[in-house]
């Protein structure tokens, strides 16, 4: 049986609002806020109906256009190394610091894209951070921690 | 006015803000000659470097983007057939063969005369349009803005969807949702932060269009296995031609620039309307208006035919400028960007930003002028060189935007809970452009729900909660009636649509 992505996606989306619906509904108000035309629940209850309509719409009516991805033509292995790369970037970069977790996940971001001139992989990572990181400080007065930089007394 | 001009021009001109203007155009007409990526793409990743600066320098920088894109996807229009931009897409029609006969000198002549002439002419209709409609847009109340919010993202979801209304229409409710996350801003109580301290005070609107534009921007061009870049290899510097216009396709031109840049700006002024739009209408104007001979050239080198839509877009583009200035309501997905970006520097724009902040308001008016002389100068003996520069490795591009996005985030608010929100909201945003979900109608909502949910609930309260407010003033009443014939329209369509199939 062929399912209809976009469908599936708009049952998800369904279901999203149902449940932001639901947390709409749990919003703790101040008690004397609570029979007041508007409080901080009114807006995002009218959300969640809006939304419950709209995907509800997509799921009843037909699609006219619809979108059919070859999934075999498309390069999943690069965009979630990409993405695994990212989320390392975002664990080690407070422990780390600037420099060194950003000059690497350059690097094995120009590796893993395919890239092999070590060379130029390497002047548009390490030296390319450092510039960055001296416009972030000397131009721009933006202060980044670095414990990496710290412990080898490059930074105060 | 002649005092506002004064004001403007005493802060457009400064080294500072020249020098922003010709970054913002360099900067703004390389990004915008890489098909996929857009004007948005480029002014998200600008926004970080706009908060060292004070507003008036910020915008105008972002402004210069604006320009830069439109003028930049034009080139790639132009030499390679592949728009950079969709606001482009027109002027392929007639500037590509026109560079296929050996005349692609000509024909980029031939766009930034027209770009130059639409752009400058347009910001004179701004000039004096916007502080009239200033004036007007006083007497708006709350119902007024809230319908007129209501109407704006409706028509953006119409205009930005190609036939899929339903599809963007989830994406304004997705973007709203967005919005809603963290404190109330009357009550100060928390909303869908899930006891998670990092979502209290909201998601940042840098991070949600770093995440939908230029990071999923890139992951996109990974997964489809597209090269932006390949199309700038094929520039030759030896086969563009000569760039001098005779006298018989200057003739042509100014009847041509005139009529176009009043459509352009017009279509630009409208709520959700945009460059694409401008341009496309201006090309089949202009069409009907030439006659029989010069109309069997169009689709194969006229010079009316890729002058109309070149004016049009970038007199488009101011003309977006005036919502945005006069109302607080941004008409397209790019000025929500640059909207979000002046809420960020504290500024309120709407019909007082001209009493309140005259430097804003009239600089921004001035630096356009100043942008299209830049622009051109840039584009008419520099463009083949740029074009070159772009030949840069899709394997050195992508991670360098990623960089760019990740930094951006992370120097705003050194957390790491935002780089992982970030790469989420990616994820998904990458996974929707994927079945055609178009991202505009969601930062237009995330930027306006703030707003929105400020008007009703000023509005329920004035009316002691009775949804009257919405027919009581016939403004209102006839704003909410044209948003409800385009939600019906639509929704019509694609029930008919299921008759005939």
């Amino acid at each position: 049986m062929n399912i209809n992505t976009t469908k599936v996606i708009s049952l998800l989306f369904f279901i999203f609002s149902a449940f932001y619906l639901y947390t709409a509904y749990q919003i703790q108000v101040f008690a004397f806020d609570e029979n007041a035309p508007f409080n901080a629940k009114t807006f995002p209850i009218y959300l969640g109906y809006t939304g419950l309509f709209f995907s509800g719409l997509k799921l009843i009516l037909p699609d006219p256009n619809t979108i059919k991805v070859q999934h075999k033509t498309l390069e999943y292995k690069k965009t979630a190394i990409l993405i695994v790369i990212a989320i390392i970037y975002g664990a080690t970069i407070l422990k780390v610091g600037y420099f060194l977790t950003t000059s690497l996940f350059l690097f094995s971001s120009y590796y893993f894209l395919g890239e092999r001139r070590w060379v130029l992989m390497f002047l548009l990572s390490f030296p390319f951070v450092a510039a960055f990181m001296y416009l972030l400080h000397g131009v721009l007065d933006i202060y980044l921690r670095d414990p990496f930089l710290q412990s080898i007394g490059v930074m105060g | 006015m002649i005092e506002g001009i004064l004001i403007g021009l005493t802060t457009a001109l400064t080294l500072q803000n020249i020098l922003m203007v010709m970054l913002g155009c360099f900067f703004g007409t390389i990004i915008g000659m890489l098909p996929g990526l857009g004007p948005m793409t480029a002014i998200a990743l600008m926004i970080p470097i706009t908060y060292g600066f004070d507003p008036a320098t910020g915008l105008i920088l972002m402004a210069g983007v604006y320009y830069g894109a439109v003028f930049g996807g034009s080139t790639s229009s132009i030499l390679l057939n592949a728009p950079g931009v969709p606001g482009t897409v027109a002027t392929s029609f007639d500037g590509y063969p026109m560079a296929q006969q050996g005349k692609a000198g000509k024909a980029l002549a031939i766009a930034a005369w027209s770009s130059f002439a639409g752009g400058t002419l347009s910001a004179i209709y701004l000039l004096f349009m916007a502080p009239s409609l200033s004036k007007v847009s006083l007497s708006f109340r709350s119902p007024d803005y809230f319908a007129l919010m209501i109407l704006g993202l409706t028509a953006i979801a119409a205009f930005s969807s190609k036939g899929q209304f339903l599809k963007a229409m989830m994406m304004v409710v997705l973007g709203l949702m967005l919005a809603s996350v963290g404190q109330d801003s009357l009550s100060d109580i928390t909303r869908f932060t899930f006891n998670n301290m990092n979502l209290t005070d909201g998601i940042s609107f840098v991070l949600v269009v770093m995440a939908t534009f230029a990071m999923s921007e890139a992951l996109t061009i990974i997964l489809k296995r597209n090269d932006p870049t390949s199309a700038a290899k094929q520039v030759s510097l030896t086969e563009l031609g000569s760039i001098k216009i005779n006298k018989e396709e200057r003739t042509k031109m100014y009847k041509t620039i005139p009529r176009s840049s009043i459509i352009g700006f017009l279509i630009g002024v409208l709520p959700g309307a945009g460059a694409t739009i401008a341009s496309f209408l201006a090309y089949g104007m202009e069409r009907n208006v030439v006659n029989d001979e010069e109309k069997e050239k169009f689709g194969k080198g006229s010079v009316n035919g890729l002058s109309a839509p070149e004016t049009a877009n970038n007199a488009a583009c101011s003309g977006s400028f005036v919502p945005m200035l006069t109302l607080g309501i941004p008409g397209s997905g790019t000025t929500a960007v640059m909207l979000g970006a002046l809420l960020g520097f504290g500024v309120q724009p709407g019909p007082r930003l001209y009493m309140t902040n005259p430097e804003i308001f009239w600089s921004i008016i001035m630096s356009m002028y100043i942008g299209m002389v830049i622009l051109l100068i840039l584009n008419l003996p520099l463009i083949p060189y740029i074009a070159r520069i772009l030949a840069v490795p899709k394997n050195y591009l992508i991670p360098l935007i990623l960089f760019f996005s990740i930094t951006g985030i992370y120097v705003m608010s050194f957390n790491n809970f935002d780089i992982y929100l970030m790469i989420g909201i990616a994820v998904v945003a990458t996974f929707m452009r994927l079945y055609d979900f178009p991202m505009p109608p969601l930062i237009l909502a995330f930027v306006l729900g703030g707003l929105m949910e400020e008007n009703l609930r000023r509005s329920l309260l004035l009316s002691n909660g009775s949804w009257e407010f919405l027919w009581d003033r016939t403004l209102t009443a006839c704003i909410l009636l044209t948003t409800i014939l385009i939600v019906v329209w639509h929704i019509y369509k694609t029930m008919f649509k299921k008759t005939k199939g």
